[in-house]
């Protein structure tokens, strides 16, 4: 068990800034996903923490002690792939095997961790198996137990379920996520996927640009997103943004008033898509309805506000033709204001 | 539009069969047959002159001590020379391009070449006198020079087979995925213990091919070993061109070119028994 701290690390590939200036610390137990779009640097971030790729400059710190010229080995974590990098050629007790191996375990303490990871992995029918035998699912499995079986300080896992089909990903979600807490390892998630950082994480770090944009709760970055991008990554519909005159303080957002931070100009308030309800006939703030997907769960719309691009979420019961306008009221207390200028949003009101 | 004709793509395949049919297993046919009959009938006394043949011993011997003497060093030269490529960003195909210029030059060119350098007016023994080594020109070539002959036999073999070890070795190291070692590396596996416990597994296939296709070559040595050795360093393809051109007897010929291939195969089997390839085992 440790805590990670990553100290300004700055990483250049030539001209290319991979990631500038980036800092966070995370707890002794925790579990922190690396969320952003591919190319964004998280996966580079995570290389560095493991020691495969050196960074540029800066520091990262394990327990309180500097890894940063390390090698990989001598910083106390396991690492999960992408592609699981399982090896073909030993069965799966030697790959679980293998790190305990690498420390000249005695036979006695691997076959205990082995069958203590494999337990918790379900894979103790597969021991005996070749990898290649193993369905994606399987693979992943004993990449994770490979990595448990060392009981590592921190675990750092690069985009672990992106290679398995849908289903199969929301079952080793919940699965990890129970894994893993039994564990309490402190683990570092770098993922693309949004809903599987919100479901696993302790906290969430936004990773744009080689920068991290936001570190927060998973609900925290959801409603109350610091940037334009992290509303507009987070969220399925993403978060709607619409901007507005501001007159004296205050915008006028269809029959609605909001006091808002800004005394003029304009204002972009961010509008999370399932916080609008219905308003009845004539009233409300106008959207107009190009596609309505009615989705089972609820019904999705897809249109314009004050003719801007926006997705909002009705309840399922509700119907909407295509075409139609339809009248939303909105809960001032679950908007985020943002600056046109920057794209930052204003802290939210208390 | 071949499931209305089935026929199609063994109609195209035909022709190949057909001239490697004739051009292969019909002179096979014959080569074996002429080494076993004598006059029409089956007989042994083809093998009996080559066995009983002065030189008979000495090339044999002479053939496997090359070959275990150059397959080993070029396979653990390709492997060190694909290791280093695999290590660099730039310029590596310029670097493997430059390793397979012998590839290029025919094996009596290779010869000549490396005659030029070993023969006593030949650039070594330049090279030698000017750094004030040798008071006079030295021989390396001759008869009464065994060890030197062998192993400028050996280097100019080693120069000029080793790319094609190397392409098949690079080729398969270009099969692992990188993650594999990364993930040993990560566990603790020290560069070495990676190399024999993760790479060389699972180059397998490569590694076999390599060593069959080197060795099968290297008991079919003939144009370096003539081109610097003569007759001074008999190897069997030599004894059979021989037997072949100076003696003008295509009997013993046949038989030196049989035996050549039942070491071949018998080489090609060991291998594929000591290097087993498991495809479930395999990336």
């Amino acid at each position: 068990m440790a805590n990670i701290v990553i100290d300004n690390i700055k990483k250049s590939f030539g001209a290319f800034q991979a990631l500038k200036e980036v800092s966070l610390t995370i707890n002794d137990g925790e579990f922190v996903s690396l969320l952003g779009p591919s190319g964004c640097g998280k996966t580079t971030l995570l290389r560095i923490i493991a020691g495969l790729e050196t960074a540029t400059s800066g520091d990262i710190r394990i327990g309180d002690r500097s890894v940063i010229s390390l090698p990989p080995k001598d910083r106390g974590l396991a690492m999960v792939f992408q592609n699981y990098a399982v090896f073909p050629h030993m069965t799966v007790y030697e790959n679980v095997a293998f790190g305990l191996r690498m420390q000249k375990a005695d036979d006695a303490r691997v076959k205990k961790q082995v069958e203590k990871a494999a337990g918790l992995l379900h894979i103790e029918p597969y021991l005996d198996r070749y990898p290649n035998k193993l369905s994606g699912g399987q693979r992943q499995r004993v990449a994770v137990a490979r990595a448990l079986a060392v009981e590592p300080g921190v675990l750092l896992m690069d985009e672990p379920l992106s290679n398995l089909d849908a289903l199969l990903r929301l079952e080793m979600r919940t699965e990890l996520k129970t894994v893993l807490q039994a564990a309490g390892t402190t683990t570092i998630y770098v993922t693309h996927d949004q809903t599987e950082a919100m479901g696993l994480s302790d906290r969430i770090a936004v990773v744009h640009d080689g920068r991290i944009e936001q570190v927060g709760t998973p609900v925290e970055v959801y409603n109350h997103p610091a940037t334009r991008f992290v509303g507009g990554f987070i969220g399925n519909p993403p978060m709607n943004f619409i901007t507005m005159p501001v007159t004296g303080g205050k915008v006028a957002i269809g029959s609605q008033q909001f006091a808002v931070p800004a005394t003029g100009g304009e204002i972009v308030f961010g509008l999370r898509g399932e916080t609008v309800e219905r308003a009845p006939n004539g009233q409300g703030l106008d959207m107009q309805v190009r596609v309505a997907e009615p989705m089972g769960s609820h019904l999705l719309l897809t249109g314009s506000i004050l003719g801007q691009p926006a997705r909002v979420i009705l309840p399922a019961t509700e119907t909407v033709r295509n075409g139609e306008t339809v009248g939303l009221t909105l809960d001032p207390k679950r908007l985020t204001w943002l600056s046109p200028e920057s794209g930052a949003s204003y802290p939210a009101a208390a | 539009m071949t499931q209305n004709r089935p026929w199609i793509p063994y109609a195209l395949i035909l022709p190949s069969v057909v001239f490697l049919g004739l051009l292969f297993v019909v002179p096979l046919v014959q080569t074996i047959w002429l080494a076993v009959s004598d006059n029409g009938t089956p007989s042994l006394a083809n093998m009996t002159t080559m066995v009983s043949d002065i030189n008979f011993g000495r090339s044999v011997l002479n053939t496997f001590l090359l070959t275990l003497a150059v397959v080993p060093i070029q396979i653990v030269m390709a492997l060190t020379m694909g290791s280093m490529v695999a290590k660099m960003n730039g310029g590596r195909e310029t670097i493997l391009w430059i390793w397979t210029i012998p590839l290029g030059i025919s094996d009596l060119a290779a010869g000549m070449v490396w005659l030029s350098i070993l023969q006593n007016t030949g650039y070594l023994n330049s090279i030698l006198f000017g750094m004030g080594l040798i008071e006079r020109q030295t021989a390396w070539l001759t008869y009464q020079t065994p060890v030197a002959l062998f192993i400028g036999i050996a280097i100019a073999e080693i120069w000029r087979g080793t790319a094609i070890v190397m392409i098949i070795i690079v080729a398969g190291l270009n099969q692992v995925p990188k993650e594999f070692k990364e993930a040993a590396e990560i566990f603790g596996a020290s560069p070495w213990t990676r190399f024999t416990r993760i790479t060389l597994p699972l180059i397998r296939p490569a590694l076999q091919s390599a060593l069959i296709l080197r060795t099968v070559l290297a008991f079919e040595v003939f144009a370096v070993v003539y081109a610097l050795g003569g007759r001074n360093f008999p190897v069997l393809v030599g004894e059979a061109y021989n037997w072949q051109n100076q003696n003008q007897n295509y009997s013993v010929a046949a038989a030196y070119a049989v035996l050549i291939m039942v070491i071949s195969l018998a080489a090609t089997l060991v291998y594929l028994k000591a290097i087993k390839v498991d495809p479930e085992r395999l990336p």
